[in-house]
């Protein structure tokens, strides 16, 4: 599957194409890779100047941006953990993250079972309806979500925030995990039916651990979506000891705008977590966002 | 093949009882239906009528929907359409193109291509408020270190107001977008790349074709599908785009309304307007805006799969 040698090519035509052509490939050999390098560092340098800079005084900061530490100054991280709240968003954001990506996953993997394996009248209907929540921008069903929650005494509060998450993720994980439990062989199922294993614990013992990865790429890719969610707690948190860390960062730059190294250190604390976590799981986390493309 | 699995897998054949069924598809649907079905359709219904602050006062028939195209609010609606499709156009040229081209060219890397691809990858996962307000500390005028960058290699005339300037605020956000957003398209068309087999361009090549002529009418031909399903995602992307403006420029679109897009309109309308008929306005702007970029996807996914299946 790799680039390796093809064996198919006939060796003088790859000769012809690799020397014959005179300095042309090697010049343009040479401004691809300036080119796909140069890019790299166009990518990566603003996330290492916020390392950077979130290590500086903000006088240095002042004097010249684009300088290195010339001793680490962990105290704005320090700063912005206690006094700016950080410590605070960042238990907030992660209780919710967390809880909701649990919920979502655990309702849709157990609807995706029953409609991967099972053929039942309305089967196909239910699937499209809970698929659809793909196409579908619910941001704009913010106005009524905002009264419904204010009836439910569910505006700003956490676990409000965390249920419209986890219903937000179903879609995503039914369409991904109801594929998986398709292509589980059957004969897994009559092997454990005819030692008269019951449904509940066909589905946990035997079904759930075969589609562990898929339920390692829905989850993550579910998790890094609602740790970086802004509108929702926006529109539907009011007191700041609530906030998640997007909002907490726009509260945060209001109050301490010109406190350039602070805000460094805040924007680092939201940003390490998913830098460690695609670091950890890139495998998982690429193929939750290629998952539109089928193979 | 899909049919074949499911005859295999998906059967009457040992069917639990139903009571089994509803127990497991009883909490998703009851979530989902709850927290987003129900609240799309209540905008439906709250957009039909006359709001008095939180009160229904009566069916309203379309008068919502006309406001919202006529008088200064008609006038906002169109810039922030205007915008949002000025977004969706410098994206397709910048973002998808450099993302097609960085694919292309990632595949025949030998060497650092895990690499690249993660470096290209990750500011996607950030926050876009991270990264707008990162973006807003770099391009600060006086403070921020791309003009800093700038001054020091003599380029003193690149030195931009980047944000502030209301003819450099839209092309600036677009970059920073795309800065963003680029490993999106490249890792998509990347595994649309990995199921077209090398051979095929290889035999163009042993037949005389140059590696720009064999790409053009071998390889992008064979991408069109990718291609298409990058297209509307930009598309629902770009035109829900919020958060992003929100921390470069604030909920007004600074400055002076410059990048003012329909999702800070919507949320404007909504959240932060005295008329007491908030309520209904909004929810038409939602309604409008559900049909419109729900009807361009749908339309355009219709489309891309009719000239598929022509391809094959």
């Amino acid at each position: 599957m790799t680039a390796a040698a093809p064996p198919a090519a006939p060796p003088a035509a790859a000769r012809r194409r690799g020397r014959g052509r005179g300095r042309a490939p090697v010049v343009g050999d040479l401004a691809v890779r300036l080119l796909l390098w140069g890019y790299a560092v166009v990518a990566l340098a603003p996330l290492v100047l916020m390392l950077i800079s979130s290590l500086r005084p903000e006088a240095e900061l002042r004097a010249d941006p684009l300088g290195l530490p010339t001793r680490p100054a962990f105290d704005n991280y320090v700063r912005a953990w206690v006094e700016a709240d950080f410590g605070t968003y960042f238990l907030n954001s992660a209780l919710v993250t967390v809880g909701a990506v649990l919920l979502g996953t655990a309702v849709a993997v157990l609807a995706a079972y029953v409609l991967g394996r099972y053929s039942f009248f309305g089967a196909g209907v239910l699937l499209a309806y809970l698929i659809a929540g793909l196409m579908i921008p619910i941001r704009l069903g913010i106005v009524p979500v905002f009264y419904l929650f204010n009836s439910l005494d569910l505006l700003d509060s956490l676990w409000g925030l965390l249920l419209v998450y986890a219903a937000s993720g179903v879609p995503f994980a039914v369409f991904i995990l109801t594929a998986f439990f398709r292509q589980v062989p059957a004969e897994l199922a009559e092997a454990a039916r005819i030692d008269g294993t019951g449904e509940f614990r066909l589905f946990a013992q035997i079904m759930l651990p075969q589609v562990r990865p898929a339920l390692a790429t829905v989850m993550l890719f579910q998790g890094i979506q609602l740790w970086n969610d802004f509108f929702f707690p926006l529109v539907l948190l009011r007191d700041s000891e609530k906030y998640t860390l997007p909002v907490g960062l726009t509260a945060f730059f209001t109050e301490y705008g010109l406190n350039q190294s602070l805000l460094y250190a805040g924007l680092v604390i939201t940003t390490l977590p998913l830098v460690v976590l695609f670091v950890l799981a890139t495998r998982q986390i690429v193929d939750g966002l290629t998952a539109g493309i089928g193979r | 093949m899909i049919r074949s699995a499911r005859s295999s897998a998906r059967s009457t054949r040992g069917r639990p009882p139903w009571w089994v069924l509803a127990l497991f598809l009883a909490p998703a649907l009851l979530l989902y239906s709850l927290f987003i079905v129900y609240p799309l359709v209540s905008a439906l219904q709250y957009s039909l009528f006359t709001w008095q602050g939180t009160r229904p006062l009566g069916f309203a028939g379309l008068d919502n929907f006309t406001r919202l195209f006529s008088g200064v609010y008609g006038d906002r609606l169109w810039r922030a359409f205007g915008h949002n499709m000025v977004f969706f156009a410098g994206t397709m040229l910048v973002q998808t193109t450099f993302g097609l081209a960085f694919a292309v060219l990632l595949r025949r890397a030998r060497w650092g291509r895990r690499f690249l691809q993660t470096a290209y990858v990750l500011p996607h996962l950030v926050s876009p408020i991270v990264v707008g307000y990162l973006w807003s500390l770099m391009l600060s005028p006086q403070f921020g270190a791309v003009n800093a960058a700038l001054r020091a290699v003599g380029l003193d005339a690149l030195a931009q107001p980047w944000t502030g300037d209301p003819a450099l605020a839209l092309p600036t956000l677009i970059l920073v977008n795309a800065w963003q957003w680029i490993g999106f398209p490249m890792l998509l068309f990347s595994a649309a790349l990995a199921g077209i087999p090398p051979e095929y361009e290889e035999a163009a090549r042993v037949d005389g074709a140059t590696a720009w002529r064999a790409f053009r009418h071998v390889t992008l031909p064979l991408l069109t599908p990718a291609i298409g399903i990058v297209t509307v995602l930009t598309f629902v992307g770009n035109m829900n785009i919020l958060d992003l403006v929100y921390a470069m420029q604030g909920s007004q679109g600074a400055p002076a309304g410059a990048t003012d897009v329909l999702g800070l309109l919507f949320y404007r309308t909504a959240f932060n307007n005295p008329d007491p008929g908030a309520i209904g306005q909004a929810s038409a702007l939602a309604v409008v805006m559900f049909l419109f970029i729900f009807g361009v996807s749908i339309l355009a996914t219709g489309y891309l799969r009719r000239k598929e299946a022509g391809l094959r």
